[in-house]
């Protein structure tokens, strides 16, 4: 209130409408940060002519995952199922979320579906690929007149 | 049962004291649990990506279980992070259990990124079939 210009004139036309904007921002804040979260998450790593994607998947194996790619797209896919190998157990709690996952990742350019290598570590799932050759920066030679 | 001791919200920063023993600024995670009981033990399955076997500290003192977990840095050399969605950090979580463990008979493995804790009640603690006798 301090920054505004009118407590000169006695009133302040925006008081209202500040204290407004405060209480939608009180009341949606915590909305989007709970449900913006997308899975897996995935951080993306820039090479000159490579990137590499990382995601955490904990308990998820290979078998669980499908990698695809069209282009620049790629896609992940699976599910995660619950593994008790008890019946009969009293849950105290369910934390961890189930089910099938699915996410598409623009890259910053084509990939060479040959040269592409995933592995999984410790639950991240780490997939390195490499630049299409055609697709590659040429480098132009000027040459003088 | 599992009581959970709430030291941290869903994440925070090392406080100052803590930086000198940690690596400092990086974000201590909650990691995500399922607990489940059955006759003989009570089984904790905790969410730890990138945390290597090395990286795991379990301890439990009375009836106080502490899980930590230390998350291997990921660098890429010669790349640029472009895309931040999850971030590498450390694991934190305290619990209170009801019942008396068995400590010589804990089992603690890791896999795929999941803590798998089975702590065996001890043998007092143990429900037992009380006979009803005729009268």
């Amino acid at each position: 209130m301090a920054l505004s210009e009118f407590p000169r004139l006695g009133f302040d036309p925006f008081a209202e409408l500040r204290r407004m904007q405060s209480e939608m921002n009180r009341l949606f804040g915590g909305f989007t940060a709970a449900t913006a979260r997308d899975f897996p998450p995935v951080n993306l790593w820039l090479g000159e002519n490579s990137v590499v994607v990382t995601a955490e998947l904990p308990g998820v194996t290979c078998d669980d995952v499908n990698l695809s790619l069209q282009d620049d797209v790629l896609s992940l896919t699976g599910k995660r199922e619950p593994k008790t190998q008890q019946e009969n157990v009293a849950w105290q709690r369910r934390e961890r979320a189930y089910g099938s996952f699915s996410r598409a990742i623009q890259l910053p350019f084509r990939i060479d579906p040959e040269k592409v290598q995933a592995r999984f570590n410790n639950g991240i799932l780490e997939i390195e690929m490499e630049r299409l050759e055609a697709d590659r920066p040429k480098k132009i030679e000027i040459r003088g007149a | 049962m599992a009581q959970e001791v709430e030291t941290i919200q869903q994440q925070r920063m090392p406080s100052a004291t803590e930086a000198g023993q940690r690596m400092p600024s990086r974000p201590v995670f909650l990691p995500p649990a399922d607990i489940y009981e059955t006759d003989n033990s009570i089984v904790v399955m905790a969410e730890m990506p990138g945390v290597p076997p090395d990286g795991v500290e379990i301890t439990l003192e009375r009836r106080v279980l502490t899980i930590r977990g230390r998350s291997a840095t990921n660098e890429h050399a010669g790349y640029q992070r472009v895309c931040n969605e999850y971030a590498d950090g450390d694991y934190e979580r305290v619990f209170t259990l009801s019942e008396n463990i068995d400590r010589d008979r804990i089992e603690a493995t890791l896999k795929d990124g999941i803590l798998h804790l089975t702590l065996p009640k001890a043998e007092a603690a143990r429900a037992r079939k009380i006979e009803l006798k005729a009268s």
